[in-house]
């Protein structure tokens, strides 16, 4: 069975089901639980649903520790870029107390985090941060694009044994999808074909999904067949699934919302130009942000953002005859 | 303690008519969005209720003093000369905006008026206050830096680390923190440890070693009188002091969050909307700061019912030049996103 659900909706339900399935689950953050009304308060209790002072050092640190003996803590973090002013723990202690100890201690947690709020909240609230969570060894990184995938990989995060920045985008919020009901896993590190296609690849993550399928679509219209992949995980990466697709396409445009050399974009380029450059019958293109903290005004906004019509002309330039010579 | 006639008849009207003009302001934000839903973007924060704070604060400011208040930071250049209308087309993304439409409600600056900026993330500008003051002290400015935060905000590594920094190299800054018993959606009660045992949040000064006081914010006369002890010490070069004033912030603390094009507007205030608690908003209501030392200055003599409505007329016409210059003022035009990346 399946239901419609908006993401926000998507992720709560797989926490509430995972908060039920186990009790070490745990689960605070700032300005949730205040009052008892709240949901997860009503059903889970004071123990475990807590709400935490503005003190990302002390919310992130005591998951870790939290975690090492014996809980698994989900975190919230509202914007990822709070996560900023505890970085050492998610990127320097959460991911390598396991090795440290040679293997005798876990860290099982999940810190959740919106991001990339491209709604006029400016220069601190909605750049993309996630570059730096990659390739972090013992770090998983989730980031869905649709409810469906928001619940399993959310319900995933929990399950997993290792620690997991599990990022939702602020401009999917409200958006609705059939979610399957009851246990409902999407493993890490498998890509989704979005949608499929013969002529050209776009891989994109997040609210980047939304706009390449528009574009896609508009490309269609003109009778270019684009095929669109979501690695759903940035870590881990699943570079084959890109790599079939590169090899059916020959073309791959990636999208993603970070500025360029600090984009999961680069990683996937550099992925396909080794390992996939025979399939290739043009240079791979990359659409991204410019190289601009995310202003505040909206032409502003919008000009340094990726967009639809930037996808499109990005799809066109790689399938013109002879796009090497471009 | 320095009565009215210290201060002076002049002095007094000025600062009614900051507090005045600075609720008319964030009024007229707050109007905006009604009237114009969709040109303010993004999450604004208004400072009604705060006004006697502010004004009490900067009222024993010298003229080159700098001040570096948080994210909800409208109030201040309002005080510090900076025109209402630049601040106003900021916060509506034009550019004729303080920082040209780059900024934002949350980013306001304005160097020239003694205002270097605004961080958006909770806690970083005390670091920042105290790295200003450490310019003071090094090139020997006889400057006192005021920064402004919230209570919520003294929850955050910044602030601990900020305060002994400043404590141990003895810095000219004086820690304004703001008790609006509220951060964000949440009661000072449930985050905040003094708070909780029923202490003052002043009593943190002591684990630095500085003095700490707690003040009725709410009183124009009596935060001036604190935040002038503190700022004789700063400048004495004794160090810094932590003065908690208590106030209650009158407006939600921001504009809805939504998804656009869901539009956006100011919500009740939490403890109406979250808590239920009507009776606590509007006990807070009926000590209006502005009100207070309205009737204050009325008792006195000091201000005739004629001269109080020019004054509150005046900010309003002022405010109502501030919305138009702001709506008038063109959107800075996209290839300007790359300015200013470096210096
Ligand atoms: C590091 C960080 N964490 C969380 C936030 C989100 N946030 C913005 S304002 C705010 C409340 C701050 O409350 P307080 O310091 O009391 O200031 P007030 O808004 O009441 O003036 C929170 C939690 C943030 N901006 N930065
Ligand atoms: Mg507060």
């Amino acid at each position: 069975m399946a239901r419609e659900m908006m993401f926000a909706e998507a992720i709560a339900a797989a926490i509430s089901e995972e908060m039920e399935r186990d009790p070490n689950v745990v689960y605070y953050g700032q300005n949730m639980a205040m009052t008892e009304r709240d949901p997860f308060l009503k059903k889970f209790g004071k123990n475990r649903v807590r709400i935490t002072p503005i003190s990302e050092t002390a919310e992130m640190g005591a998951a870790v520790g939290a975690a090492m003996t014996g809980l698994r803590p989900i975190v919230e973090l509202y914007m990822a870029e709070f996560m900023l002013v505890a970085f050492d723990e998610a990127i320097n202690e959460a991911p390598r107390l396991r090795y440290m100890s040679g293997g005798q201690v876990k860290v099982p947690l999940v810190f959740k985090a919106g991001f990339g709020f491209a709604a006029g909240w400016a220069g601190q609230h909605s750049n993309c941060t996630y570059h730096a969570m990659m390739g972090i060894p013992g770090l998983k990184l989730a980031i869905p694009s649709t409810p469906a995938d928001a619940k399993g990989l959310m319900t995933a995060a929990i399950r997993d044994d290792n620690p997991v920045v599990y990022l939702h985008h602020y401009m999917l919020t409200i958006d609705k999808g059939e979610v399957p009901d009851g246990d409902y896993i999407i493993p890490f590190g498998v890509a989704d074909v979005k949608r499929s296609g013969t002529d050209v690849t776009i891989v994109a993550t997040a609210w980047m999904v939304k706009k390449a399928l528009a574009a896609a679509d508009k490309l269609a219209e003109e009778g270019i067949s684009a095929e669109v992949i979501d690695p759903r995980t940035l870590a881990p990466l699943d570079v084959d699934a890109i790599l079939t697709s590169v090899n059916k396409t020959g073309r791959l445009v990636i999208v993603d919302q970070a500025t360029r050399h600090a984009s999961a974009a680069v990683v996937i380029a550099a992925e396909v130009a080794e390992r996939g450059f025979q399939s290739l019958k043009a240079p791979v293109k990359l659409v991204t942000s410019l190289d601009a903290t995310i202003p505040y005004s909206e032409p502003l906004e919008s000009y340094v953002l990726p967009s639809e019509d930037k996808i499109v002309q990005a799809v066109k330039s790689v399938l013109i005859e002879n796009a090497a010579a471009v | 303690m320095q009565t009215k006639e210290d201060i002076g008849k002049d002095r007094l009207l000025w600062m009614y008519n900051q507090m005045v003009r600075i609720r008319e302001f964030e009024e007229r934000v707050k109007r905006t969005f009604v009237e114009h839903p969709g040109v303010i973007r993004g999450h604004t924060h208004l400072a009604d209720g705060a006004e006697a704070s502010i004004v009490g604060a900067l009222s024993t400011r010298n003229d080159d003093d700098p001040v570096m208040p948080s994210y909800r930071c409208h109030g201040y250049p309002i005080v510090l000369g900076t025109r209402p209308g630049r601040i106003m087309a900021e916060i509506y993304g034009r550019r004729d905006g303080l920082c040209k439409g780059f900024g934002g409600s949350m980013h306001l600056a304005d160097p020239a008026h003694h205002f270097p900026g605004a961080s958006g993330i909770v806690g970083q500008g005390i670091a920042h206050a105290t790295g200003v003051a450490l310019t003071a002290q090094v090139k020997n400015t006889g400057q006192v830096v005021y920064s402004f935060f919230g209570d919520g905000s003294s929850k955050q590594g910044a602030f601990f680390e900020s305060l002994n920094l400043a404590a141990i190299w003895k810095l000219p800054i004086v820690f304004i923190l703001e008790n609006n018993q509220y951060q964000a959606y949440t009661h000072i009660s449930l985050e905040d440890a003094n708070a909780a045992a029923g202490d003052p949040l002043s009593k943190k000064a002591e684990a630095f070693s500085i003095p700490g006081v707690t003040v009725d914010g709410n009183d124009v006369l009596a935060v001036r009188e604190e935040v002038a002890k503190a700022v004789a010490r700063a400048r004495a070069g004794a160090g810094p002091s932590l003065i908690e004033s208590k106030f209650y912030r009158f407006s939600a603390h921001g504009n809805a969050i939504t998804v656009p094009p869901v539009p956006t507007q100011f919500p009740q205030h939490e403890a109406v909307e979250v808590y239920g608690r009507k009776a606590e908003y509007e006990a807070a209501r009926a000590s209006d700061p502005i009100a207070r030392f309205r009737s204050q200055l009325i008792n006195d003599g000091l201000l005739t019912e004629a001269e109080a409505r020019r004054i509150e007329d005046g900010a309003r016409a002022e405010m109502e030049d501030a919305v138009r210059f702001a709506l008038a003022s063109p959107f800075p035009s996209p290839e300007e996103a790359l300015n200013y990346v470096f210096a």
